[in-house]
């Protein structure tokens, strides 16, 4: 309750002006640490991640489950619960401190510069709201609509996500309506106001394999037609593959491999991108190929070992890696970052006493 | 929604149109859903809600005409004593009858339904708002907020409610209102425990964190997502709470506690058909309010069932 004073006090409007000039980044995320106290100890779900996102272009965020991909996009949201969570380092977006926005400031940026569309649409919309008011709530709210012209956009906004008769389908319930459908009307909420970055967090993960294509796509032409940028969450490389501009690896609560999308594939440097990589199954591998899963669990976030985090699942371990933790550093590309001792060199491991000289460039 | 896969599904015989057999047709990602959907008319359809539904609706539907309309009913006043008919059974004059006092029956119950609905309804509504929006708002929040008022329901549900009704009763006095408000605020705590668990269990859901990511603030939450899914729970609760205060007034009446006679209410009723030996002489005195109470609590109860049945959201359809 008290929050609340606290939040009028603070409250003045946010200025987002249009930006021209699209050299500087849209979101730059620095040093962010979020972790839970939980009975057993802390947990260190995001530990140090830092990156940044260009107008207009897309980061695909991979890592498997429990890496701290979710907690990382709803990080820089800062959607997270308010008890036994500490969450430090900077998140500008647009020019403007995050991390230390009243809440009432951050209600100006959720939905209106900034949306995200969840991984679940069957449970993302609301069951007893009828489709197009969950729509035109937050046209009304931030464009300050009234409710003609906030049905008539929710129309549109159906209609350009693929929604036939969407004139009849604003009056539908969420159940009356297939999954694929569903996901189709989170990113039409999540569009509504035209933000200028959208966190995907696995939106293709509740669907059918037939419709997940579809959807992406959707996506990527939605992003295109009004220049947003895309944090696109995922456990999957092959979503990102063709859709991201940039890549980052998550693994443990780090970013253990950064590049751009192309860089990434060709040029692997952790043995733990490639894992992600080989365990994609391919449609020429012959029938009854084993997938090549990666064995092991992800480390405990309370306790994690020493050394490198990946280094007791990695195939190519050494005892350096069992001792200290790799920083991150630069590869041979300036905007190519991983974290290992003994990175591969055209996906083999090198030899392990001597890593190639010109690897050995400080961290950036 | 069948039509997404048409394209790729091809039947036994691989003869969809366009394509040759053997073949792999082509997969549609363009518009996948063009003119397939299924009319709203036919989702929309449930299982009726059944015959007894809506015989019990039509009951309660009587009452509370006749309720509402007692004063231009063409029955005599419930307090008028005709001494030419004295405990007379029913008849074209006295539908149902007259009691000791010579006064008619079907008019003391008619005008008697008017006390047990008001103190029913109001008091219901009373706890439904009050502790129906301390409940939102505590399981939205949690925190202190909701330590507190919940503490406070437990306190205030431990202590016997008809003793607490008796004792500030008697106290405070026996007008219609009095009675009601107090009522009203007992069925407090019942309500905001219903309406407290229910909207704890929406605070946490998908919708409400994208809701949020949307810019909505605390109240838009509270009111426009977790009210409308909380409202069919606390209704059908609402509705057997009614049933439960009815059967509370008629106690309190029983036991000379609700409103002054000679006014008549239900339990009035009930109770001057059990004094002055009139269970001997003239038992219809007891049986027709006995009979018009029972009906109402049965209608009332069976019509907030069904409708918890029909609103009853499941996980499985979402």
């Amino acid at each position: 309750m008290s929050g609340r004073t606290a939040a009028g006090v603070a409250e003045k409007t946010l200025e987002f002006p249009d930006v021209t000039d699209f050299a500087d980044p849209l979101l730059v995320v620095k040093d962010l640490h979020t972790s839970f106290r939980t009975g057993r100890g802390t947990v260190h779900a995001v530990d140090g991640v830092s990156l940044s996102v260009d107008r207009g272009t897309t980061l695909g965020v991979v890592g498997e489950s429990g890496s701290g991909k979710t907690v990382l996009a709803r990080s820089i949201m800062g959607l997270l619960p308010v008890r036994d969570v500490v969450r430090s380092g900077t998140v500008e977006f647009s020019g403007h401190e995050m991390t230390t926005m009243a809440p009432a400031q951050l209600r100006q940026v959720w939905g209106a510069q900034m949306s995200m569309i969840f991984q679940d649409p069957m449970t993302a919309l609301n069951p007893v709201v009828r489709i197009g008011n969950q729509i035109t709530d937050s046209l009304r709210l931030h464009l300050d609509m009234d409710r003609k012209e906030a049905n008539a956009t929710a129309v549109e906004l159906l209609r350009s996500v693929g929604i036939p008769s969407p004139e009849d389908r604003i009056r539908w319930y969420p159940f009356q309506l297939s999954g694929g459908m569903r996901q189709r009307v989170m990113i039409a909420i999540a569009l509504a106001c035209a933000p200028r970055l959208v966190l995907a967090d696995e939106p293709t993960t509740g669907l059918d394999v037939s419709v997940q294509a579809q959807i992406l796509d959707l996506l990527q032409a939605m992003q295109r037609e009004r220049h947003m940028a895309v944090i696109l969450v995922t456990h999957d490389l092959g979503v990102v593959a063709k859709r991201a501009d940039q890549i980052a690896v998550m693994y443990a609560g780090r970013i253990v491999e950064k590049a751009p999308t192309r860089t990434l594939f060709a040029h692997t440097r952790m043995p733990y991108t490639r894992a992600l990589m080989n365990s994609i199954p391919r449609l020429a591998d012959p029938s009854g190929t084993r997938l090549q899963a990666i064995s092991g669990r992800p480390p405990d976030l309370i306790h994690p070992p020493p050394g490198c985090r990946f280094a007791p699942r990695c195939p190519y371990v050494q005892d350096k890696c069992r001792e200290s933790d790799p920083p991150l550093r630069t590869a041979a590309s300036s905007d190519h970052v991983f974290a290992c001792w003994f990175p591969l060199v055209d996906g083999a491991p090198a030899p392990a006493t001597a890593p190639s000289p010109n690897l050995e460039t400080p961290p950036s | 929604m069948p039509t997404e896969h048409k394209a790729h599904s091809p039947t036994l015989g691989g003869t969809l149109a366009g394509t040759v057999p053997g073949q792999t047709p082509p997969i549609v990602v363009a518009s996948p859903m063009s003119g397939g959907a299924l009319p709203p008319d036919d989702i929309l359809a449930k299982r009726p809600l059944g015959p007894l539904f809506w015989i019990a609706l039509a009951w309660v539907a009587i009452v509370a005409l006749c309720a509402i309309l007692a004063n231009l009913l063409p029955i005599p006043n419930p307090n008028f004593q005709n001494y030419t008919a004295i405990n007379v059974g029913p008849n074209i004059h006295h539908l149902l009858g007259t009691d000791e006092l010579g006064r008619d029956l079907l008019s003391r119950i008619i005008f008697g339904s008017r006390v047990s609905l008001v103190v029913g309804f109001a008091a219901v509504g009373i706890g439904l708002l009050i502790g129906g929006t301390l409940g939102l708002i505590s399981g939205f929040k949690g925190g202190a907020f909701d330590i507190a008022f919940n503490a406070g329901s437990f306190v205030i549900l431990a202590f016997p409610a008809i003793v607490a009704v008796i004792a500030i009763v008697a106290f405070w006095g026996q007008t219609l209102a009095k009675i009601t408000i107090i009522i009203g605020v007992g069925t407090i705590p019942i309500m905001f425990r219903v309406v407290r668990a229910s909207s704890l269990s929406f605070a946490n859901r998908d919708f409400v964190m994208a809701a949020r990511t949307l810019g909505a603030s605390s109240n838009r939450i509270i009111f426009r997502e977790i009210l409308p899914n909380v409202v069919p729970a606390a209704v059908s609760f609402g509705l057997i709470t009614v049933a439960g205060v009815i059967v509370l007034e008629g106690s309190l009446a029983f036991l000379g506690l609700s409103v002054a006679l000679p006014t008549p209410s239900w339990g009035n009723l009930i109770a001057e058909g059990t004094s002055n030996g009139n269970l001997n002489t003239n038992p219809l005195i007891l049986m027709w309010p006995a009979m018009a109470m029972f009906l109402l609590l049965l209608s009332i109860n069976l019509i907030g069932d069904r409708l918890r049945q029909r609103f009853d959201i499941r996980e499985g359809l979402l």
